[in-house]
């Protein structure tokens, strides 16, 4: 992974050199709350129901057990003992005080973290594939242009004042775990007909208010032009993108009402003027960068591992781990092993100082220190020895980090909500845990893969609207009230859910999902998942029987 | 309101020799005016033909391309900032730098806040409206406070990209 | 409706209420929703928000003060919003955490 060399190092430090001083102008009153807000969200710190929120990034989904220690330590120090994994890869802290958090950046920046543009209308945590540089069939670490794309976004000058916030996400498989598609700028890696490795550059994909899938406005950019490409479009949304109202503002809004030809041509005129110029990458850079995402030493083993084999057949808990959390890995004798953080009876996304330190610890031990965040808010252990699997499972069961259901139903992508946040309209993490709890891990196998994701608020932070049940919390005359979609998903076949009738209460809303899942139940055919169901028969069988109606 | 100018060592404090003129106000017999862009647009061979320089003000929604034939003959071309979160101005100054080639003052007008000074001069503004600016040194400290930039822009400074390529 | 107004500490971030006597020029906050200045009427209200306003633009110990409706309940009072509710109880899935742990307030 990316290690700082001392111009990353300079940065980082003088930022928080920047922010304590610009705290202390607040604190002293030299600095109005409204001039200040733009700089604390510029370093991630909102403030939220209970208390401020301080978003740390983690860029592009990859840590070091050494980072990940520092998190588990800031939560002991400085919050209450815990931290929430985001849908963008980022870690957030529910209680620190703002006279505290420029120590919190000092210690972030000892182990070359930030929270950098985890807020603010400017481009945020580049995110990516949570398997990249292990799973099969990747074209190339799509990290290395992550990371050039954070460097190029790092305080730029020119869109630090963007109209709203922007989202990057890049992937280098066609399997898109990244939800590439529902960002502002999505791309995929991809070879052209000679085979040279470029991007296919998707624009204007978004949730929230008016969700779009993203339209592609470039089917191949060489990798020489990745950063033109980039400015161009930023330049372009910059200047077009609406001011004037909020929920227009986002670079999905300014393609669809710009059309996607007119807003190409624009993108493609201003790249035009510039994509020969200083933002051509030397390949001295290029190579530098993925240099620090060369595969680390993998041993010579075989693929067959016989104590996996053997435990699977006597022991049914590490069988289901295998089965559910346990990916294909690119090379021969190793696997990708997924830590679920979706316990029963804890808030999707939240670990402990404890367990936090124990997934580092597991990290050293079993896969080369290394470990990575993912947007569906669990945590991944890249590289680990087939034949080390029953250890590591051993030593998860002890941390309670064991959950077999990475997929499965209890597997929910959820918003703080009501909770903490203080744009929420209805609390999210209870109702996911209602559902959770009424589905045993068996009924869970039978049911299979499937993605409920709960926002408590029309911002989406919770990703509803590409669920294979979505639920929304709204206020409705002073109650919380949920609303029900089906058939979304972010993946490369990405689609907006359609809202299935009238809302439910929080009482009500687990029977809904109940009766969905007993439907699917009884119409599947020959091993269909969900959403393959769904996709099938439509929203009409789900409706019937949650409504009674036709 | 401080008319601030960038200087190698930080800023210094300038008189603004330039009037700003309204729409309908008289044109001076002499001496530096700023003009809106329409009043540009709808006066241009009068205020080009008289004594004295000249200036434009753009307003947020007003791209510098539109001066493109002009910029030769215009001394100094401001950008407002109807609100310091509305950055269109940064593109645009980036615009009549490395596009345009302009070689005249750049000046940011309205709200203009301390905090974005470092912004707005890897930008090119060259100069700056600051309301409420208490001392000279802070124009300095916020330029100065983050030592590495990776971005190139018109204003030359050495990026982490250049440096590690030793250029 | 009675109102009382409410707002985050600037260093804490934690939630304040502005408290009984508080006046222009002696503004108290404090930390249980029972400290409260309570309006009876929206004349009143909008009175005990400027004043927290006026004191949130000078005094740099709290920001973002609002009004929200409040009853009694019981003797005790009470914000009628949920959302309110949640503000001055903490979160209702970790109930160790926040004003309900530390003393109710609310």
């Amino acid at each position: 992974m990316y290690r700082y060399d001392e111009h990353d190092h300079a940065l980082v430090q003088d930022r928080v050199t920047q922010f304590r001083r610009q705290v202390e102008r607040r604190m002293a009153g030299e600095i109005s709350e409204e001039q200040f807000r733009p700089l604390r969200l510029m370093n991630g710190l909102y403030l939220q129901l209970h208390a401020y929120m301080l978003r740390v990034a983690i860029p592009y989904g990859t840590l070091d057990s050494r980072q990940m220690r520092k998190l588990a330590y800031i939560s002991r120090r400085y919050d209450k003992g815990y931290g929430h994994f985001t849908t963008r890869q980022n870690i957030q802290y529910n209680w620190p005080k703002l006279e505290e958090t420029p120590d919190i950046l000092a210690e972030l920046a000892e182990v070359e973290m930030h929270a950098i543009q985890t807020s603010g209308n400017c481009i945020r945590n580049v995110t990516s594939d949570q398997y990249a540089g292990a799973a099969k069939g990747e074209i190339e670490d799509p990290r290395i242009w992550c990371e050039i794309a954070r460097q190029w976004s790092t305080l730029h000058p020119e869109f630090s004042f963007l109209p709203r916030k922007f989202k990057i996400a890049i992937t280098g498989c066609d399997n898109d775990r990244a939800a590439v598609k529902v960002h502002d700028i999505g791309m995929i890696m991809k070879r052209d007909a000679s085979g040279e490795v470029g991007f296919e550059v998707i624009v204007g994909g978004g949730l929230g208010r008016t969700p779009f899938v993203g339209k592609t406005i470039r089917e191949f950019l060489p990798k020489e032009h990745f950063l033109s490409y980039l400015e161009a479009i930023l330049r372009v949304y910059n200047q077009l993108g609406r001011r004037d109202n909020k929920y227009k503002a986002r670079i999905k809004v300014t393609l669809h009402e710009t059309g996607k030809e007119e807003f190409t041509r624009l993108v493609e005129e201003e790249w035009m003027q510039i994509k020969d110029s200083t933002l051509k990458l030397p390949k001295e850079e290029v190579d530098r960068i993925a240099k620090h995402f060369e595969p680390p030493a993998f041993k010579a083993v075989p693929e067959v591992a016989p104590t996996v084999d053997a435990r699977a057949a006597s022991d049914a808990g590490f069988a289901s781990w295998l089965r559910h959390n346990i990916f294909e890995h690119k090379t021969q004798g190793y696997s990708i092993a997924n830590i679920s953080v979706k316990p029963m009876g804890e808030a999707p996304g939240d670990a402990t100082a404890e367990q936090m330190d124990a997934m580092a610890d597991l990290a050293d031990e079993f896969s080369f220190s290394e470990l990575r965040v993912t947007h569906s808010q669990n945590v991944v252990l890249p590289h680990v020895e087939r034949e080390a699997l029953p250890a590591l499972y051993d030593k998860l069961v002890e941390a309670g980090l064991a959950t077999a259901n990475l997929g499965l139903l209890s597997d929910i992508i959820c918003c703080p909500g009501l909770d903490y946040c203080a744009l929420a309209n209805a609390r999210s993490i209870p109702i996911a845990m209602k559902i959770a709890e009424r589905f045993t891990p068996a009924k869970q196998e039978e049911i299979g893969d499937l993605q409920i994701k709960i926002s408590g608020c029309i911002n989406a932070c919770g990703h509803h609207h590409v669920g294979h049940i979505g639920i929304l919390g709204v206020d409705r005359k002073g109650e919380e009230h949920y609303q029900v979609q089906l058939g979304g998903s972010a993946t490369e076949e990405a689609a907006l859910g359609k809202i299935l009738g009238r809302g439910f209460s929080a009482d009500e809303v687990v029977e809904v999902v109940d009766k969905i899942i007993a439907t699917y139940l009884d119409i599947r055919e020959d091993g269909e998942e969900f959403i393959e169901t769904f996709r099938r028969v439509g929203q009409t069988p789900f409706k019937e029987r949650v409504y009674g109606t036709a | 309101m401080a008319l601030l100018e960038r200087r190698e060592d930080g800023a210094a404090e300038i008189e603004d020799r330039f009037t700003r003129l309204g729409d309908e106000d008289a044109l001076p017999g002499s001496g530096g005016v700023l003009v809106s862009f329409s009043r540009f647009s709808a006066e241009r061979e009068a205020l080009l033909a008289r004594d004295g320089d000249l200036g434009v003000w753009l307003d947020s929604n007003e791209s510098p391309t539109e001066l493109a034939d002009d910029l030769d003959r215009l001394a100094v071309v401001a950008c407002n900032f109807p609100a310091f979160n509305d950055g269109r101005a940064f593109s645009y100054a980036r615009l009549l730098r490395e596009r345009l080639g302009f070689k005249g003052e750049v000046r940011a007008i309205g709200e203009v806040m301390l905090e974005q000074i470092a912004f707005m001069v890897r930008s090119g503004f060259s100069t700056f409206e600051l309301k409420d600016l208490k001392e000279l040194d802070e124009f300095k400290r916020v330029c100065d406070e983050v030592r590495v930039v990776y971005q190139p822009t018109g204003d030359g400074r050495q990026t982490a990209l250049q440096r590690r390529l030793g250029s | 409706m009675s109102q009382i107004v409410i707002a985050s500490g600037l260093g804490s971030g934690r939630v304040v209420f502005l408290a009984k006597g508080s006046k222009t020029g002696a503004v108290a906050w404090g930390g249980l929703i029972e400290v409260s200045e309570v309006a009876a009427d929206d004349a009143r209200a909008a009175e005990l928000l400027a004043i927290a306003e006026a004191d949130a633009a000078t005094q740099n110990e709290v920001v973002e003060p609002y009004l929200i409706d409040v009853e009694d309940k019981g003797g005790q009072l009470r914000p009628t919003k949920y959302r309110e509710v949640i503000r001055c109880l903490g979160p209702t899935v970790r109930e160790d955490l926040g004003k309900q742990a530390e003393g109710t307030s609310a």
